[in-house]
């Protein structure tokens, strides 16, 4: 990125510009699914407040969101589910596991319990804690949206054209 | 042969669904049945509930409700682990009240044990569970003000939330999951500086309490929305099994705090609200009114606060504390033989119950004079009051279900256990 | 409340010959085991006696003592609300003839409870109007609190979606 003097340009990589506008404005898929969900809650309410970082526009349906944050523990049954929604939300998209449970099962090692939702979903974030404290999944956010700056927006085909 | 195989690969909830015996009859030819399915995943079921919806144009004529997509397998984890190791699973079960539950578990098995808590534990316990009790209300009235279009109620609710976590913090260490209790007493003392915390809160939280009431007391289409919708009655209450503020709600006076005392609320006065009405808004009005008597029991429990130690003196069957395991050799022999083998328990079944923050929580402990249980059922409230729907649905608009799943205030984490 | 307590006894004794033998009492919680042919009888005495007059019935309990004889046993947790007065009803169950008699058409509350027994355990409650698994995916083949499943459940017997 560079400043042009006196001429009130600046001359960027598109790409980068992309991403930066990417990174800002990701809009949360609030997977909540056990005690998670509501420390979920106070990381958008007004004391934790993600509004800060650009992410305070939850929203319900997968076809508007960017980021989905599996907040709990993924059962067999559930999984399903998950991967139902995740699959009807547009690309780009990100996901953050949130909680000991979401990451590896936490402390259900149980007949009933995915153990670890990488085991069907990919995974770009993961959250420690049982469950974690708001401020870890801030800093969650705020290590996605380093990685969406560092990462590759185009990306050559074989043919020759340029796709996102 | 193709016909049965079509039919056998027919989900057994629509199955059931459609075996109800409802009709339905359209007279505007635009209207027809229809069923719709809500949930897992949707932001006014409260969690992970699913509900298949029969429709006769917008009103609804029948509903299977599903659940089990939390099922995390607690009764079978209980099976295979010490009783000291079950208490943090317990935080786990009604997820927006964990200091109750821990002291429901724990309760249960002193019960077994025949272990007798020294009275300042009993006092901090009864504080415990009604902060919990409060802290629990707090999610459950924002979340139904939320549901019907009232945001503002949800963060101000949050707010005042925040600060009992941070209390929750100073007191036992944590914001939320606490594993507070222990088998005999409690992990910790009560410090005066979260005494001192929590009696400021307890100042001017009633004032809180009254700006939200205000919000919503006179508000017409709070009011209108809740009033009438999703009634049940006395009968069916009872029938049904439905316990805590839903129970109350119809007019039953059923607090298991008069009704089977444990710890030390005889000691304690307080009133248990109850309503006749029995439907949504009740059932809301009725939360708030808790809260108010919970603020009553834990200033009268904090004035009577005796000194004392905390923890049963009987080595055998409570863990010592730390600071002596690292210093002495009995209390670490102790500790060893506790967590590796549990403690020597009578044979045979109990069952005890606290009234938690949803309803009746309960434990069915079967012993066979193991370190771990052989059987342990937990009695969960929101099971219970999930089972009610279909009543409390019927002949209602599909806008509707938002207020009463609200107001039922269940929660997943222990209806599926 | 031992007052209750006896009048409870004396009823089942008189009018069912329950022995006194067949009830336990652990910490102050009271056992009545009764035989399964018996229970719909007993179950609409204990709620329609205007004395006794048990109208909630609050949890039913599924538990497997993984021995010969009478390998299961259901247990009834029943509660009066007029004399605030709990005890606990309990069944045996064979494992050559896991029926037993649904108890809904009693107390609807049952409902959930009974199917909640079924999917652990799989005994079946006969004439119950919704026996399906409540908790475990409809397609799961085995009942997991029996004492043989293993915790960590038998691998690949629900699928995960693709990755």
């Amino acid at each position: 990125m560079g400043i042009i003097e006196r001429e009130g340009f600046f001359t960027t990589k598109l790409e980068t510009l992309i991403n930066w506008t990417r990174k800002n404005s990701l809009w949360p898929m609030p997977m909540g699914l056990s005690c998670c969900a509501i420390e979920m809650m106070s990381f958008a309410g007004p004391r934790f407040d993600v509004s800060r970082f650009g992410s305070e526009v939850f929203r319900f349906s997968p076809r508007q969101s960017d980021v989905m944050i599996v907040a709990g523990t993924t059962t067999y049954k559930m999984a399903k589910v998950v991967r139902k929604i995740y699959d009807q939300m547009p690309d780009p998209k990100w996901v953050i596991s949130m909680g000991a449970c979401a990451s590896s099962g936490g402390m259900y090692r149980t007949y009933s319990v995915v153990q670890g939702i990488d085991l069907f979903l990919p995974v770009d974030i993961y959250v420690a804690g049982c469950p974690p404290r708001s401020d870890s999944v801030l800093k969650a956010l705020l290590q996605l949206q380093e990685k969406i700056q560092r990462g590759e927006t185009f990306v050559q085909t074989k043919k020759g054209t340029i796709e996102t | 042969m193709i016909e049965t195989k079509e039919k056998s690969k027919k989900s057994k909830i629509l199955e059931a669904l459609e075996s109800q015996d409802v009709s339905a009859y359209f007279e505007d030819p635009l209207e027809n049945e229809m069923i719709l399915n809500m949930g897992p995943q949707h932001p006014a079921t409260h969690g992970v509930l699913r509900l298949l919806i029969r429709l006769n144009g917008e009103t609804i004529i029948g509903t299977v409700p599903e659940v089990g997509y939390l099922h995390r397998g607690y009764e079978k984890l209980a099976e295979n682990m010490t009783f000291h190791e079950y208490i943090p699973h317990t935080d786990r079960l009604d997820y927006l009240s964990p200091l109750a539950n821990n002291v429901a578990y724990v309760l249960a098995v002193e019960k077994l044990a025949g272990i007798e808590v020294p009275k300042r534990a009993q006092f901090i316990r009864v504080v415990i569970a009604e902060m919990a009790r409060i802290m629990s209300h707090l999610v459950a009235v924002g979340s139904t003000a939320m549901d019907v279009g009232a945001l503002t109620v949800l963060l101000w609710c949050f707010r005042e939330r925040e600060k009992l976590q941070d209390i929750q913090d100073i007191f036992t260490g944590v914001r939320f999951t606490t594993s507070f209790t222990r088998i005999g007493g409690l992990a910790n003392d009560m410090s005066d500086e979260s005494i001192g915390a929590l009696k400021n809160f307890l100042g001017e939280f009633p004032g809180k309490l009254d700006e939200i009431e205000r919000l919503l007391l006179k508000n017409r289409i709070f009011i209108q929305r809740c009033e009438g919708v999703g009634v049940i009655s006395k009968h069916d209450a009872i029938a049904m099994g439905l316990t805590g503020p839903n129970l109350r709600a119809s007019g039953v006076q059923h607090d298991l705090r008069r009704d089977e005392p444990y710890l030390v609320y005889p000691e304690l006065d307080f009133d248990i609200p109850v309503y006749e009405d029995g439907d949504s808004l009740a059932r809301f009005y009725l939360r708030l009114e808790e809260m108010k008597e919970s603020v009553k029991i834990i200033r009268q429990a904090l004035d009577k606060l005796p000194v004392g130690p905390i923890n049963a003196a009987l080595p055998k069957k409570v863990l010592p504390r730390k600071e002596n395991i690292y210093s002495k050799m009995e209390e670490l022999i102790q500790d060893f033989m506790l967590i590796n083998f549990g403690i020597s328990m009578p044979v045979g079944e109990i069952y005890h119950a606290i009234e938690n923050s949803k309803g009746e929580l309960g434990f069915y402990i079967s012993s066979l004079g193991q370190g771990s249980p052989w059987r342990l059922k937990i009695h969960a409230p929101s099971f219970m009051n999930i089972q009610v729907l279909p009543i409390l649905l019927k002949n209602h608009l599909i806008s509707d279900v938002v207020a009463i799943i609200g107001s039922i205030d269940p929660v997943m984490g222990e209806a599926d256990k | 409340m031992k007052n209750l307590k006896q009048v409870l006894l004396d009823k089942l004794a008189n009018n069912f010959n329950i022995s006194n033998e067949s009830t336990q009492e652990c910490q102050g919680d009271l056992t009545i085991v009764i035989p399964k042919e018996k229970l719909l009888d007993i179950c609409t005495f204990l709620r329609d006696d205007f004395e006794l007059s048990f109208d909630m019935c609050k949890d039913v309990v599924g538990v497997d003592y993984n021995r010969h004889e009478y390998r299961f046993e259901v247990v009834y947790n029943l509660y009066s609300l007029k004399n605030k007065f709990r005890f606990l009803l309990k069944v045996k169950v064979d494992e050559s003839n896991i029926h037993i008699p649904s108890v809904v058409d009693i107390w609807p509350g049952a409902n959930w409870p009974e199917r909640e027994v079924y999917d652990f355990f799989g005994i079946i409650f006969d004439r119950h109007p919704d026996l399906r698994r409540i908790y475990m995916p409809e397609e799961f083949e085995y009942f997991p609190l029996r004492k043989e499943f293993p915790l960590m459940g038998i691998h690949g017997s629900i699928p995960l979606p693709y990755k």
